[in-house]
């Protein structure tokens, strides 16, 4: 069960209330703001990757900007995208004055976090969503904390250098020259005793016994190793809400799983779990 | 001790950037160090290691270089604190419990260096192995009122040496397969060939951006986003391929998920093409393979998986013995046909590199680039067939240990 550590400043991240964080990742993460580098976080779907950052920006009590990277995100587009579309429309309808760009150039997540006088927690969501060369173009940004406008010649440095946190589904291998510039930490898939912990914060009532049953029922169907897709974290906090609140009590944990498909999302994985002559097995009290 | 540890990294393959070492000894000088070895070997392993696929590898080097220091080092006083703090027994009978009562620490760090000595991967349950939600006296999640806790999260009683000698990492290496998802992403990657070729199209955006920016109308073309990228997909099953049959069926199940091809078509053979590819092997339903290598372009990519391995005349005779239809054509050929009409190819082999140098395995390597089915092999192959980095036939594919 894992305690967070005492706080020895507010710069300290240990954790937050209803995000548990592993001593591990809390070192991680602290790391990553004592040197000032980006924390490149990466592990299962489902382990809370994108969540931390909201932890780190509540505890260390600094507002979030975050980027979700889409497969068509350019990487200038963080910084500011020039909307000529809206001059040539100033230009021949409007009352603005389009000699001022300035008032065109609208500033992306990046560049609001470079432009804040105050700190903020930045998060650059699933990166390698994007085009394999997105990761270097915000290379020289993310080093320096600076970006300039082309079309106005103005050069913003950030005052505060932000937390950046950045996460990564795997889908592609990220360059070299960025790693290099990161903290790493993949998280691993919470073990019993931390899942635990972890359902806890999200349902404090639950009745022990339903608890553990639910658990090891949870990971024994996670070591399936035919399932195309495994449940996560999630599913198994909506799934003990789901047992919770219709009172399905253990006796019915012990010879089938109720409301299968809060845990499994692929057809062809019920029907796995369907043909499987004794569906109890690995199931311990 | 420190260099050391450097040139451990380097020989287990992790080629640690001088930025790198220069961001440790920063953070060192800020007084992260101040704790424990166990800190130290967070520390260094999130700035040093940028690939979950070499947190094994850091483990090991970790473990080398600083076995036998840890006394010196670590807060050994709260690992044998820890060790008498009740726990709550669940699941241990009353004569294992009173045998491990037995055991005193030192007995049991000595039984742990054994173990893991003997123990090759990540174990969980059971009563011996180091692993989780066991019995064991080792690992964590368990339910050893005595045991030695490893890796559990935020105890801050975990002895760093024995947490890297524990190699909880081992099963995230690049040299070793996973599952569906992380093949499914390696085929993902096939994916960016998409925009290298076809007709261009009107880029729309760009187009009213520059038109804007000239003030005069001015056309943006570019190559389309569209995945035109192919992939024919051949297996072999049964014989000497039966004991991989959970990994092609694990592969079969990635590439099918992978809905990002234009087209995607998938036969099965045994042993080695020949005139007939099969849908199903049992009921013999298939297609001629004169039909599919008939509809393969330039558009297309192969990939064959298969062991490559039989009898040479299975592979060069022709092939009346077994065969009806199209009997002078010996295997080989065929698999000449495939290759030379596609644009690229690549032959996935389960079989470790020590039988590549069999003649057949020979003879289909001068015809198909081949590479190991694993995570890296496949990552490799995905490069070939991206024209990334391209290999010659015959040539031979770099071994994945070196990375």
């Amino acid at each position: 069960m894992p305690a967070p550590r005492s706080s020895t400043s507010p710069a300290t991240f240990t954790g937050t209330a209803d995000y548990l964080a592993s001593a591990d990742l809390q070192d991680a993460v602290n790391v990553a703001v004592a040197l000032q580098k980006p924390l490149l976080l990466k592990g299962e779907p489902g382990t809370g990757k994108t969540r931390l950052a909201e932890a780190v920006a509540a505890q260390l009590g600094l507002p979030l900007l975050a980027w979700n990277i889409k497969s068509t995100s350019k990487a200038k587009d963080g910084l500011y995208v020039y909307d000529t579309v809206a001059r040539l429309n100033d230009a021949r309808f409007g009352d603005r004055d389009i000699r001022d760009i300035q008032q065109y150039i609208k500033y992306g997540p990046v560049g609001r976090a470079l432009l804040s006088k105050t700190r903020v927690v930045l998060l650059i969501d699933e990166i390698d969503k994007a085009d394999m060369e997105f990761p270097n173009d915000l290379l020289h940004e993310l080093d320096r904390m600076s970006f300039a406008v082309d079309e106005t010649g103005a050069v913003h440095t950030a005052e505060q250098r932000p937390v950046v946190i950045i996460t990564s589904n795997n889908e592609k291998e990220l360059p070299d020259a960025f790693l290099r510039r990161c903290v790493f930490h993949w998280i691993a898939f919470p073990d019993l005793e931390h899942m635990r912990a972890i359902v806890r914060v999200h349902h404090p009532d639950v009745e022990d016994k339903l608890l553990q049953t639910a658990l090891v029922r949870f990971f024994w169907l996670r070591k399936q190793a035919d399932l195309r897709k495994r449940p996560s974290t999630s599913e198994l906090i909506d799934w003990i809400a789901a047992l919770q609140q219709t009172g399905a009590g253990i006796e019915r944990l012990a010879t089938d799983i109720p409301f299968v498909g809060l845990l499994l999302k692929k057809e062809s994985d019920v029907q796995q779990l369907v043909n499987m002559k004794d569906t109890t097995r690995g199931l311990r009290m | 001790m420190f260099l050391a540890f450097f040139y451990a990294l380097r020989a287990h393959g992790i080629r640690v950037s001088t930025t790198e070492w220069l961001s440790l000894v920063q953070a060192l000088g800020r007084g992260f160090d101040r704790a424990s070895l166990s800190t130290f070997y967070t520390l260094s392993k999130s700035l040093l290691v940028k690939r979950e696929t070499q947190y094994d590898a850091f483990d090991r080097a970790f473990a080398v270089t600083f076995e036998g220091l840890e006394g010196t080092i670590d807060v050994t006083d709260e690992l044998l604190s820890w060790l008498d703090q009740p726990i709550p027994k669940q699941e241990l009978n009353d004569d294992e419990r009173a045998l491990l009562q037995a055991m005193d620490t030192e007995t049991l760090r000595d039984e742990l260096r054994k173990r893991l000595a003997e123990q090759k991967e990540r174990h969980d349950g059971g009563s011996h192995w180091v692993g989780t939600g066991g019995t064991s006296p080792f690992g964590h999640g368990g339910q050893n009122p005595q045991g030695i806790q490893i890796g559990a999260t935020g105890t801050g009683a975990r002895s760093a040496v024995a947490v890297a000698g524990e190699r909880r990492f081992a099963n995230l290496r690049a040299d070793r397969v996973l599952d569906v998802r992380q093949l499914g992403a390696a085929l993902r990657r096939l994916r960016r060939l998409a925009r290298d070729d076809g007709v261009p199209e009107l880029d729309v955006e760009a187009s009213i951006d520059q038109s804007a920016k000239q003030a005069e109308i001015e056309l943006v073309f570019r190559p389309p986003r569209k995945n035109r990228v192919k992939l024919l997909l051949l297996m072999d099953v049964g014989g000497s391929m039966d004991p991989y049959a959970d990994l092609c069926s694990r592969l079969f199940a990635a590439a099918h998920q992978s809905t990002h091809f234009a087209a995607f078509k998938t036969y099965f053979f045994h042993n080695c093409v020949y005139e007939k590819l099969y849908t199903d092997l049992e009921r013999g339903d298939g297609v001629w393979t004169r039909d599919v290598v008939g509809g393969l372009d330039q558009t297309w990519r192969v990939v064959v998986v298969g062991d490559a391995w039989m009898s040479p005349y299975e592979l060069l005779q022709d092939t009346s013995y077994f065969t009806f239809g199209d009997k002078k054509t010996p295997g080989i050929e065929w698999l000449r046909r495939i290759a030379g009409k596609a644009r690229a190819s690549a032959w996935l082999n389960p079989e470790g590199r020590r039988i590549w140098g069999a003649p057949t395995v020979k003879s289909i390597r001068q015809i198909f680039p081949m590479f190991e089915l694993t995570l890296d092999g496949l990552d490799r192959a995905v490069d070939h067939l991206r024209g990334a980095r391209p290999v010659e036939p015959g040539a031979d594919t770099p071994s994945s240990s070196g990375r």
